[in-house]
């Protein structure tokens, strides 16, 4: 009864919001072009989901694509950081200054340097999402009990055994976090570095359009646009939340 | 089965945990290590598992057979199973480590569980057990590859004292079937004389040997109720006063 409850009520409270939203646009007669209700919103998607929706795959492809090259690049690099403390020396700083230095700075730059737009975004969302992943997975892999590891290696255990049965496991908690964090980072990126790119020669993503709304004062459909990159956000957390509980019943259970 | 001789480790932080340590340990010996807390205890049993090398003195083993991967079985104070793997993968490891097959290992498992009281229990995980049962696990994992020298480091320090006299007399009786070597650190004067036929009782840090005692119990029921064994434990009481600093 009382979970039924919390799951309902954030559906009920978006109901009673859009309904206040709409409410008052209406009473005050806000033109469209300004503030547009729900109702403006949702007809303008119905109007340019021909546009729209090939965008937003566009958008989600570069986020995909982004996430995986930030694994791949974040758990290689932890498992080298993890195995060799010279490495973690020399690439640790730069992983940090890469990390903190605003990707709308470095974008314009990687975008004249990369001639294919396709691989310029993807780099620059990935940019953004390696970290977290790599981070956690590096957390993890350095709490691997000291106890286990002298077992290994009283049993005469290779350096692959001790990753592969010992220490990637016992940090998958910690990457699983660390994509799920990323994962929603490469969304921001790939919009980021849409927007820097802008018409730039590979018009497609959602970003576009919303520029292009904007300069021609289409409102509601920016704020489609909006809402459509808000849902793939909260999609892509619960997706891998739920990747998460499952890969963890499935190693634990 | 090895001498220690004039062994010493100081540590890189430039902690002095063991201070000349010599003693011959013959095979098939029960040694209960005894000493307070941070007088190197569990830094010796390293040095004879491999895991630390000594910075002065050495380990000369029997004919010189230093032993091989596997040879050596190691009992942490925590059970430090895997909690993603059930109790007989927990078991296999060693086994695993060395490339042998699951199929062919099988056997020897559904043995060496039923040995330790968990044929029924194969099948679950750790955090499915109790600490007992976690520890039985433990030392089925060390015992699985047959080892000729078993060390243990306070393994029963975090159970109950139900569960730990159970433990005890199963360990003891293993050791008197088996005819292994094991060394045996504990806090407790009672667990060292209860188990042991060789008592190693070590000084403060810098850990030294400060009374090596022998002992002959009765086995079976009467071990631990014989006047024999009562008298021991005042003995090694006794002892422990003159080595520890007053005041
Ligand atoms: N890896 C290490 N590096 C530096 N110092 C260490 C290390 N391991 C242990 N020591 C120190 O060496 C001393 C002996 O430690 P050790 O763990 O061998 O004692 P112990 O007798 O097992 O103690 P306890 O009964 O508390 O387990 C302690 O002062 C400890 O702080
Ligand atoms: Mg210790």
């Amino acid at each position: 009864m009382n979970k039924w409850l919390e799951r309902l009520a954030p559906i009920a409270f978006g109901i009673i919001a859009l309904s206040a939203w709409q409410g008052a646009v209406s009473a005050l007669h806000v033109p469209f072009y300004v503030v547009p209700g729900p109702i403006d919103i949702a007809r303008a998607y119905l109007t340019d989901y021909a546009v729209l929706n090939p965008a937003l795959l566009s958008t989600l492809t570069v986020t995909f694509a982004a996430l995986l090259v930030a694994t791949a690049v974040g758990v290689a690099l932890a498992v080298a950081m993890a195995a060799s403390p010279l490495f973690r020396a020399a690439v640790q700083p730069w992983a940090v200054m890469l990390q903190v230095t605003p990707i709308v700075a470095i974008a314009p730059l990687i975008i004249l340097w990369v001639s294919q737009p396709f691989i310029a975004l993807v780099v620059c969302a990935s940019i953004i999402a390696f970290f977290p992943i790599l981070s956690n997975t590096a957390a993890g892999l350095a709490a691997t009990p000291q106890d286990l590891q002298d077992l290994f290696r009283l049993n005469g255990a290779s350096r692959w055994q001790v990753l592969f049965l010992l220490s990637l496991p016992s940090a998958l908690p910690n990457f699983l976090t660390g994509l799920r964090i990323s994962g929603t980072l490469a969304l921001v990126g790939a919009v980021v570095a849409e927007f820097v790119a802008g018409s730039g020669g590979f018009a497609s993503g959602l970003a576009y359009r919303i520029i292009e709304a904007s300069y021609r004062l289409e409102i509601p459909r920016m704020f489609a646009a909006l809402v459509l990159l808000g849902v793939s956000g909260i999609v892509i957390y619960a997706a891998l939340g739920l990747l998460e509980r499952v890969l963890l019943r499935k190693r634990d259970a | 089965m090895f001498s220690l001789r004039a062994a010493s480790k100081t540590y890189a932080s430039g902690t002095k945990a063991l201070e000349n340590i010599t003693a011959d340990i013959a095979p098939g010996e029960f040694v209960a290590l005894l000493g307070p807390s941070g007088c190197g205890k569990s830094t010796l049993l390293r040095l004879l598992a491999g895991l630390e090398t000594p910075s002065s003195g050495e380990i000369a083993w029997e004919n010189s057979q230093k032993p091989e991967p596997g040879e050596i079985g190691f009992v942490f104070q925590d059970a430090t199973l895997m909690p993603w793997l059930n109790a007989a993968d927990n078991i296999y490891l060693p086994l695993r480590l060395r490339g042998i097959r699951k199929t062919e290992a099988q056997p020897k498992i559904d043995a060496i569980l039923a040995q330790v009281g968990l044929a029924d229990f194969a099948k679950a995980r750790p955090k499915a057990l109790s600490g007992g049962m976690r520890m039985r696990v433990s030392i089925a994992r060390a015992l699985i590859s047959e080892p000729i020298l078993l060390l243990m480091d306070e393994p029963f320090a975090a159970l109950d004292e139900f569960t730990r006299h159970r433990l005890q007399d199963d360990l003891h009786t293993l050791w008197r079937r088996s005819g292994k070597t094991i060394i045996f650190v504990t806090h407790s004067i009672y667990e060292a004389a209860y188990l042991a036929s060789r008592i190693i009782v070590m000084s403060p840090r810098p850990g030294r040997i400060a009374a090596d005692i022998r002992t002959t119990l009765p086995d079976g029921e009467e071990r631990r109720t014989s006047p024999a064994y009562t008298s021991l434990v005042t003995d090694i009481t006794r002892t422990l006063h003159e080595i520890m600093p007053h005041e």
